[in-house]
């Protein structure tokens, strides 16, 4: 009787065993090694090993660079959440609808979500060119004066806003439109024989409905425009005069092109702790109108 | 019974229209480039249709070389990863869902916490770890790290929960091994779901740029998002070359999700990560 009761205990183990290998390998592994390494002095190589204690911490504080890349982060994030949000939520308005129309709506609105940032910035980098770019094209068109948009400190973020919105609004756009079919037909049915129009039953009903998706997505959005780095490295490479450079551009060019493995991983640390506090922050707030509204 | 076509619904109508037009003015714009002979890419003012269509810089692209052996790299990478996700992750969510074992509770708590950690902020300790088991330039290396999903487990194991265990008890009665449950039982109950997490690994896999820009250096190795990162300086200022490499780079995720753009939206709504 002892072995089928060891089995009952422990055989669910089996189904978790294969992914709980990789979680360890993949993601617990490299979460110690990173916070090790970050008291030491170790190149990429790791040959030398000195250890360093709370040195790389206190360098980071005095480390310009370190301040001006996390403020790119935020301008970027700030920049990009509310359109990202926004233009998400008219796009589902707009093709929450059946028939032929509906499925090019989504498909444009989606499509280029689906390629790969690469492609991306190759067809935005050429789009921004000065002299026959295709928004200069139309600015000079208008009677504008031509921007080198990727090569101006200040027009550089803006564009790679632009760009990001254009690429990524899709996939909020599906979870708003997701969430608006799943609001059940009666409930508009039963406002339009009260005699809502239009324009109420978008007030009074649907924006209301979606405000759980939109606290959803506002999260999601900030943890991942925080996470910038493809485009911006692929489009300007961080510049002009380091005007764009994310935090994990520095990150990887401490660590891979200046070989400091340990302070990289201290930076790595500090933006980590800064995800953490948004999403906890923002899940608080989150599950906070949660309760107030249900 | 169809209300008549008013005047905010002509108006949202057309508002629709024109920004879908604006949303796929730049794809359209990349392949009339590509189209375009080398000399008219770089006039001013700007062409809108090639005066004479040409299919040169697709030719000269694939003649170059290194996109065919990209794009089979990225297949097999996507494949493979697209594969181990979902089967590693099924058989966690399962295990969570129906099973129990001691530590069962802290182990999911653990996983749900690996949620919150960027992959971007593991890529120096990552790196190391490759070197040091040597994947550095292989799949497994672009591949393991990208298997790990805690987001997929939890999203299958809340689905996994909203399905009855009438069926299981059923399937058990009949004499039916877990292992057969979770095949014959939860896999075809859950297939929608599985098509969306499916086709959202596989996109994710192929577009993937930062982990396996990483750890390929090896550009026979390198994926199509990696390799195309070095066209625009290898092609000098060839815009049609590029806007075609571009093109061939794109196309067949947006074919793929032409395809399954259905199943995409339903599965959104299936995964209930609407809230």
């Amino acid at each position: 009787m002892q072995r089928p009761d060891w089995k009952e205990r422990w055989s669910g183990l089996f189904f978790v065993a294969p992914f709980l290998v990789l979680f360890a390998l993949f993601m617990l592994w490299p979460i110690v090694s990173g916070l090790w390494n970050s008291f030491f002095n170790t190149s990429l190589a790791g040959v030398k090993h000195q250890f360093l204690g709370l040195q790389n911490w206190q360098d980071l504080f005095g480390d310009p660079a370190v301040w001006s890349s996390l403020k790119n982060t935020l301008v970027f994030t700030a920049m990009s959440t509310p359109p990202l949000v926004i233009i998400a939520l008219v796009m589902a308005l707009l093709a929450n609808r059946k028939g032929l129309l509906g499925w090019l709506l989504r498909f444009s609105y989606f499509a280029p979500f689906v390629l790969p940032a690469t492609v991306v910035t190759l067809i935005w980098v050429w789009i921004y060119q000065p002299g026959f770019g295709l928004v200069n094209g139309l600015l000079t068109a208008g009677g504008f004066a031509e921007i080198d948009w990727l090569n101006t400190e200040n027009r550089a973020m803006l564009a790679v806003v632009i760009t990001t919105v254009w690429w990524t609004v899709g996939f909020n756009f599906l979870l708003y439109l997701a969430a608006l079919q799943g609001i059940p037909a009666q409930v508009y049915e039963a406002a339009a024989i009260d005699g809502a129009d239009g324009r109420q039953q978008l007030f009074r009903i649907t924006l209301p409905l979606l405000s759980r998706t939109t606290g959803l997505i506002v999260v999601l959005q900030l943890v991942a425009s925080l996470k910038i780095f493809d485009q911006i490295y692929l489009m300007t490479n961080g510049g002009p005069n380091y005007a764009t450079r994310p935090v994990i551009q520095y990150i990887y060019e401490t660590g891979f092109t200046s070989y400091r493995i340990g302070y990289a991983s201290a930076i790595s640390y500090l933006f980590f702790a800064i995800i953490v506090i948004v999403a906890l922050a923002q899940f608080k707030l989150f599950s906070g109108r949660k309760e107030a509204v249900g | 019974m169809r209300t008549s076509w008013t005047y905010p619904k002509v108006a949202t109508t057309v508002g629709a229209v024109i920004l879908a037009v604006v949303w796929l003015v730049p794809l359209l714009w990349a392949l009339d480039t590509s189209l375009k002979p080398e000399p008219e890419t770089t006039r001013s003012p700007i062409t809108w249709l090639p005066n004479a269509p040409t299919t040169d810089a697709y030719r000269s692209v694939i003649d170059q070389g290194d996109l065919i052996r990209w794009f089979l790299n990225s297949s097999v990478v996507s494949v493979l990863v697209t594969a181990l996700t979902l089967l590693v992750s099924v058989l966690a969510a399962f295990g969570f869902s129906r099973t129990t074992f001691p530590g069962r509770r802290v182990l999911f708590g653990l996983i749900i916490a690996g949620i919150l950690v960027p992959p971007q902020v593991l890529i120096v300790p990552l790196f190391q770890e490759m070197t040091g088991l040597g994947l550095v330039d292989t799949y497994w290396g672009i591949v393991l790290p990208q298997v790990v999903a805690p987001v997929m487990v939890f999203v299958l194991k809340k689905f996994f929960d909203g399905i009855s265990r009438d069926y299981e008890d059923a399937a058990r009665v009949d004499g039916a091994s877990r292992w057969r449950i979770v095949w014959s039982v939860m896999v075809p109950m859950s297939r929608p779901i599985l098509v969306a997490v499916g086709i959202f690994t596989f996109i994710g896999a192929w577009n993937n740029f930062l982990w396996p820009f990483i750890v390929t250096t090896d550009p026979s190795m390198m994926t199509i998002p990696v390799g195309l990162a070095n066209v625009q300086g290898s092609y000098g200022l060839r815009y049609a070359q590029i806007m075609a490499s571009a093109v061939l780079g794109g196309l067949p995720l947006l074919i793929v999700y032409a395809l399954f753009q259905r199943h995409v939206v339903r599965g959104v709504g299936d995964a209930g990560i609407k809230g």
